[in-house]
């Protein structure tokens, strides 16, 4: 019989600090080789076309940020949300409710083609997000309502709504009875950044924007400092004068903000228009590169990257050798796990113990 | 067969599978733990259920296989939260995450076939009682369970001492290890107990309701469950109620949708009238309607800072680890 004991460290490792998401990586794709051996296929094969074969051509590398931009804009607000101990789940909705609000201008007025339509459409999408993702915010603050299932539960009513949107009133008249609206003019399309060799748009500039303002707003400001000390401790928040109520309306309005963009960005640059489903589940993937990357912009950035190549490699590993390209998502979700267990590594010593070993301890405290 | 009696039996249908899982997740929570992994368990049983009944052609192994599933997947969030005391909130997300996931890809090969459904239960003379007779004594078997569960938790939280020791570890730890209880023990076992739970009530989705498999089926069920057990206040009989509630919201909803208002003419004005307006709601916002009275709900029922702190597990969510 073999026992695991935690030894709480005087102070957290810095070393695992840093080592845990590799740790993390590392067994995610130890299981995952198992995983493809099990499904009968090489997995020596199988890794290379799910992890690098998506990364050997220039317009892979532009398909890679396609999809890192919204996972990157998602997580960085919503680890202002974790680091505040305010847990948005919601992300998805707010993304679907950024999207139709940028969406307002170019389904309804299209003929309005200004400079002004891109700038307008963003504002409006960030807008649309954030004031979505105010709502269970209000409600935590002012009636104690937990905003995990409030959060969850306005997804399904975000994208119901959706639903509605473009089978009903934004149908395109012209569209032969298809649940889509009409197609955006050219000038309320995100313009790609290299259009020569792929199609990464400004999306992917938004989302390391994004991230770096919001580092340099948690790691140097007082508001960042606020965030700190009332997640790690709201009483020793209240003492400091903070307000914890405007606190969660802050995290969750710039979450909301940044998920709403990343919506209108994604409908605008990569689908044109606006149709029953406009994400691939971004807003809970993005839950996995928040805590992948500790929860920190700059790391984000790079877990962005991470999951997005596990998008690409599951489709490539369907194309390829017929694997499902579901399994990204197990992937996405043992990874999760494995961050999770890593991170305990940071705070305490894992000491195993066999039973022979707590019998001889047994012996000696008697002796 | 009349009209009422048909939608009164799709209800207890619609509302039995929130009934299990949420029994599952209030032992979990009585025990101090929350765990945000009913959906993930949820799905996983519906799959795991409908592959079991499918194969061996019984959907009583499905229902076994479930229960199974359920508990073995269940131990992953026990393992990282109990023995790695991982934070709790993010560990539950991470197993309906990694539930939908898996379930997805082992459920490809299943997709689209008919399913085993398990049969209602007969009682000769009993059953064709009129009106109470099919609602009472002619439903599925997995009904007459969650009823039995319900009386057995309650039975068993408030009348056993191995209940009063499960609440004691939910209401504060660190006496009760004090006083030589083990636990973790206990919550692990309160957690599997759930998983259990969770997966019967996913097998309920892909065996009764709508015996077939179709990706994410459990659209948001275990996290309903999980507002019912707030809403409750972690108390057995009112997750009944709750669960009931529900179900006739969501029937009432699907039924509204459905029905044909030329053939309602019979009907009062007033009512023909209130029916008319709902009819030409979107179907979308109908659909809808099971969500916002979760959030309502949930509103109604926290406001109250007082009342929610004296009802609430106060070890809930609190990572433990022994100091030996």
């Amino acid at each position: 019989m073999m026992r695991i004991e935690l030894i709480k460290r005087p102070q957290h490792s810095a070393l695992f600090s840093a080592l845990s998401p590799i740790i993390a990586l590392v067994l995610t794709l130890v299981f995952g080789a198992i995983l493809f051996a099990l499904l009968g296929r090489n997995p020596v094969t199988a890794m290379y076309i799910y992890f690098v074969s998506p990364l050997t051509q220039v317009w892979q590398i532009h398909e890679l940020a396609v999809k890192a931009a919204p996972l990157i804009l998602i997580a960085v607000g919503l680890a202002v949300c974790y680091r505040s101990n305010n847990w948005n789940i919601g992300a998805e909705g707010q993304l679907t409710m950024g999207a139709i609000a940028g969406s307002i201008l170019p389904v309804l007025v299209p003929e309005y083609q200004g400079v002004f339509l891109l700038p307008l459409m963003l504002i409006m999408g960030m807008a649309g997000g954030a004031l979505y993702a105010a709502i269970p915010a209000l409600l935590k603050v002012r009636f104690n309502t937990n905003e995990i299932l409030s959060s969850l539960m306005l997804v399904y009513v975000a994208q119901l709504f959706l639903d509605w949107v473009v089978r009903g009133p934004w149908r395109d008249p012209q569209g032969y009875n298809f649940p889509q609206t009409i197609q955006f003019s050219d000038a309320a399309i995100l313009p790609e950044l290299f259009p020569a060799s792929g199609r990464a748009s400004w999306a992917f500039v938004f989302a390391i924007v994004a991230a770096l303002i919001v580092w340099f707003l948690m790691a140097k400001t007082l508001k960042g400092f606020e965030v700190k000390v009332i997640g790690q401790s709201p009483r020793a928040g209240r003492f400091a004068g903070f307000s914890t109520g405007r606190m969660v309306l802050f995290a969750f309005m710039v979450s909301g903000a940044l998920a709403g963009l990343a919506g209108i960005s994604e409908v605008s640059a990569t689908i044109n228009q606006l149709q029953p489903v406009i994400s691939p589940g971004y807003g809970f993937t993005a839950i996995i590169v928040a805590f992948l990357g500790r929860l920190n912009p700059i790391g984000i950035i790079a877990a962005g990257l991470v999951l997005a190549l596990s998008y690409l490699g599951g489709e490539a590993a369907q194309a390829a050798i017929g694997i499902s390209d579901k399994t990204a998502r197990v992937f996405q979700g043992m990874l999760l796990f494995f961050v999770l267990a890593s991170d305990t590594l940071i705070y305490y010593r894992i000491r195993l113990i066999t039973s022979r070993r707590a019998a001889g301890e047994a012996a000696l405290e008697h002796s | 067969m009349n009209i009422l009696e048909a939608v009164l039996i799709t209800i207890v249908t619609a509302s039995t599978p929130l009934l299990i899982a949420a029994m599952g997740e209030l032992v979990v929570e009585r025990s101090g733990v929350l765990n945000l992994g009913v959906e993930g368990m949820m799905v996983m049983g519906s799959v795991s259920g409908f592959a079991a009944a499918y194969m061996t052609g019984s959907p009583w192994l499905g229902a076994l296989a479930a229960i199974i599933v359920g508990a073995v997947f269940s131990l992953l969030f026990a393992f990282l939260t109990l023995t790695l005391v991982t934070n709790q909130v993010a560990t539950g997300l991470a197993l309906t995450l990694l539930g939908l996931g898996l379930s997805g890809m082992l459920g490809e090969p299943f997709v689209g076939h008919p399913g085993v459904r398990m049969d209602n239960i007969h009682i000769p003379g009993l059953s064709d009682l009129p009106l109470v007779g099919g609602l009472l004594f002619g439903e599925d078997p997995l009904f007459y369970i969650s009823i039995l569960l319900v009386i057995a938790v309650s039975w068993f939280l408030f009348k056993t001492r191995a209940g009063l020791t499960l609440r004691s570890v939910g209401d504060n730890h660190g006496s009760a290890h004090a006083l030589g209880i083990p636990v973790i023990g206990i919550r692990y076992l309160a957690v599997m107990f759930g998983g259990a739970c969770a997966g019967l009530a996913g097998a309920q989705l892909s065996l009764v309701y709508t015996p077939q498999w179709v990706e994410n089926m459990t659209a948001g069920r275990g996290w309903i469950a999980l507002a019912l057990v707030v809403f409750a206040s972690w108390r057995p009989w009112r997750v009944f109620a709750g669960a009931y509630l529900f179900g006739a919201l969501t029937i009432a909803q699907l039924h509204v949708q459905a029905i044909d208002l030329n053939s309602l003419g019979f009907l009062p004005g007033p009512f023909y009238w209130l029916l008319a307006a709902l009819k030409s709601v979107p179907t979308q916002f109908l659909s809808s309607l099971p969500y916002l009275a979760t959030i309502v709900v949930l509103v109604l029922i926290s406001r109250n800072r007082r009342l929610t702190m004296v009802n609430t597990p106060a070890s809930l969510g609190r990572a433990f680890v022994p100091d030996r």
